[in-house]
Order: structure tokens, then sequence, then C-alpha cells
């Protein structure tokens, strides 16, 4: 059975970590598994983890009353679920819900946020790894917004059809 | 001669007649035609050319093969219903007749797939003017090493060929699919479509690539096969930009140095990566 530093150490974000910082992480480190359909992080709530994922796919969703919750990421094995731990106010700004059953190692970010401030060489790895993937979903979320796609057509509709 | 021919195949229209319609999403059609003349002379179409299809009366736009002409003079085409002239190729009945230019452009590099893995990234319609290669892939009659197709959509709604995507993936195509945005019942990735390269590995030096969709997308794609370590003249990509003629003569498609529709559409990324950063262009 691999230890909660193997599975750190092998997680593809955490790539070529060093030594030390891998093992002040698994000190905040656990397992964690999540059912197909549960959320695993709630808008507004506190955001005191955040999550590696090892198997499964989770759907990040927003929502408004009145409209259905609109799907707006996936992520997959390989990434990491939340970012709002390492910045104040600390708390979730979308929802997570397991498409599939999930695992994945969840990290209690009070406790890594203190050894962060504690061993700033390792804050700085982190964030080396934070950063650039914040940067391609900010520009993902771009692409998102740009709707490239095209504006939904008004015509080749019902009623076209029927002529 | 040179003229003549111009006169004969690519001046004047040759006859379709429409012999199915059907509507494949909302607002994208797809029409199966059969030409009056010339079939044999079609029939040497190559994946990634396009015809100049006329609707009587109304205009011509350029379309490419969403399958290729038979010896029989059947083609089809996909369409989407976003002007004047797509609305009246796609308002025909069965029955109907269209007018057909072509076949022009240099079409996708066949020749360069074979021993390669080919990855194919198609954004929304984009994917039509793939289809043909993705055929070409699939169904045996080519030597590549593996076929990857990565395809993204703006919702789940609007994925083209679901019935292609399984009869592809039978047949061994890895596709992959994402839409820019979904409903709460959706199983399937969310997000661009260049997110989906991450999940797969590649094998740079080996791969050569092939993109069509919307020209950002496009940029965006090959920029991170660029980072993946596909080298920009393994990478393809096929351009639209207001072509009228087809035959390089009126120059509105002219981009830089080149015509896209008789260089063109296809380009290798390393002849026009500068260019497509130029925003008066």
């Amino acid at each position: 059975m691999k230890s909660i530093e193997d599975l750190i150490r092998n997680h593809p974000f955490l790539q070529d970590l060093d030594k030390t910082s891998i093992a002040l992480m698994a000190g905040c480190a656990k397992n964690v598994a999540f059912d197909q359909d549960t959320y695993i992080i709630h808008e507004g709530q506190s955001a005191d983890q955040f999550f590696l994922i090892r198997n499964g796919a989770v759907a990040l969703e927003s929502y408004a009353p009145g409209r259905d919750p609109v799907v707006f990421c996936t992520l997959k094995s390989c990434d990491f679920l939340g970012v709002s731990w390492l910045a104040p106010p600390y708390r979730w700004q979308y929802d997570a819900r397991a498409l599939e059953p999930v695992r994945a190692i969840g990290f209690d970010a009070d406790c890594l946020r203190k050894k962060c401030d504690a061993n700033t060489a390792m804050g700085y790895a982190l964030m080396k790894r934070f950063v650039p993937s914040l940067m391609q979903r900010l520009q993902a979320a771009r692409l998102q917004m740009m709707d490239i796609y095209g504006a939904p057509p008004t015509i080749g509709s019902a009623q076209d059809r029927a002529r | 001669m040179k003229q003549g021919h111009h006169q004969t195949h690519d001046s004047i229209p040759a006859i379709a007649t429409v012999k199915t319609k059907r509507w494949e999403i909302e607002g994208v059609a797809i029409i199966d035609v059969k030409l009056s003349t010339n079939q044999r002379a079609w029939a040497q179409s190559k994946p990634g050319q396009f015809a100049m299809l006329y609707g009587f009366g109304v205009g011509e736009i350029p379309i490419s093969f969403s399958t290729l002409p038979s010896a029989e003079g059947r083609v089809s085409f996909t369409i989407r219903r976003t002007g004047a002239v797509s609305a009246a190729l796609t308002r025909i009945k069965c029955g109907g007749v269209i007018g057909m230019r072509g076949p022009f452009g240099n079409g996708w590099p066949i020749e360069q797939l074979a021993g390669r893995d080919v990855v194919i990234i198609a954004g929304g319609l984009g994917v039509a003017p793939l289809r043909p290669v993705i055929d070409y892939l699939a169904f045996g009659r080519s030597d590549a090493n593996r076929a990857t197709l990565f395809y993204g959509a703006r919702e789940p709604a609007a994925i083209l060929y679901t019935k292609d995507i399984e009869r592809w993936r039978n047949a061994g195509v890895d596709v992959h699919t994402t839409v820019d945005t979904a409903s709460h019942d959706w199983r399937g990735n969310v997000g661009v479509v260049t997110s989906l390269l991450s999940g797969v590995p590649l094998d740079s030096e080996n791969t050569v690539a092939l993109i069509c969709g919307p020209e950002i997308m496009m940029r965006y794609a090959a920029e991170a096969l660029k980072d993946a370590g596909v080298s920009d003249e393994d990478v393809w990509l096929s351009l639209e930009r207001n072509m009228k003629c087809a035959i390089g003569f009126c120059g509105h498609c002219q981009f830089g140095p080149a015509f896209i529709c008789k260089d063109g559409p296809a380009f290798a990324y390393d002849q026009i990566r500068s260019n497509l950063f130029v925003r008066e262009l």
C-alpha cells in the first residue's frame, strides 16, 4: 500500500517537488474519496481544503436562482481542485461535484498555509505549479467567454424544418 | 489550354441535384447532392478541398467537402445557415438544384500521414472539412500509425456527426470531445478543446496535426502543440478568409503573400504563424 508521501510524490501536479516539501505537505494530507454526484465543495463555504485528483472526474458548477446549474469546467485525474484556499477570504467561489467516483488527496488548507509561511521555498515551489495552471484556466475562460463557436442559431429551427 | 480549363471547370458552375437534406443539429444542414456532369473530374477531389456552391439568384459561398465526391458524382456538404446564400442552400428541397465549382484548394497533406501519429483538432463546424480525412484514417486506406481526434463544440447539442464519432471510435480512432458549457446532466468534458491535449501523451517528434475551427481556436491549438514539442511544419491549419472567386483572381482572400483559395486552405503553421498574429490581415 502506498503511503500518502508516495501518492503526493507521484501526482503529476507536484512532479519533481523536493523531498522536504513532500514530507511537509504529507503532514497536512489525507486520502479522500467521493461518491458519484456528491458535492465536494460548495460556493460560499469556507475554503479549508484543496485537492489533488487521483481518479475520477469533477464538474465545476455555477448557478443562478431560477436557472439550471451550468458546468463551466471539468477536471480529471492529474488536475488540482481548489484555488480559493490560497487567498483571503478563503471562501469557495463555485460548486464542485463528482461526475464519477473520485479519489483524491485532500490537504488541510490552514495547515498548508502555515507551512508555506514558515517554509517559503516550499510556498514558492507550490506557487510555481499553481500559476501556470491558473493562467491556462484564465485563458480557457476567456475563450469560453468569447463564444468562438458562434451565437446560437436562430435558424434551421423547427419552423424551418416544417417548410 | 489553362484558360479554357478555367472556363469549363473553375468558372462555370456544374449543376448538382439535391438528393437528401437533413438538419444535423439546430441551424446546420447536411445536403447530399449528385452532379450532372464531370463526375470523373470531381472524383479526383482530396480531403480538405472545397467547392463554391451557388444558390441560384442569390450567390456563391465556399463549402468544404464533408464526404468526397464519389465516382457517381455523389458528394455531401455540411452547411451552417448564417447568411443569405447559406440560408438559400439549406432551404432547397430534395430535387432542387444548386451550382458547384471546383474542386479548389490544396487539401490536407495526406501524403505526409504515413507512418505518423495523426492528431486532429476540430472546433465547432471545423469538424466538417476534417470528416473526409478522419474517414480516410478510420477505414483502412491510410498507413498512419494512430489517429486521435480532439473535438470541441459550443454545447452538447452542438456536437456534429455523433453517429460518425461512434463509427470512428469503433474503427480505432481515439476520440475526445469537449464543450464550452453544459447543463448539470452532462457527463462529458467541459472546457476548451486544448484542455484535452494534456490528457493524452503525444509522441511529438512523430506527430502530424490537422486543425480546423475558428481561427483563434486554431491559433491556441497550434501554440499548445508547439509547447508540446510538435514542430511547426507538422502542424496544418485550414484557413477561411472571405473567398469569392476561388481561383486567385479577385484577391479577397489574400493573406500576406498567399491566396487562401489557391495556395491553401491548408497551410503548415511555420508558413503562416507570424501573419496569424497580425491583426490587420
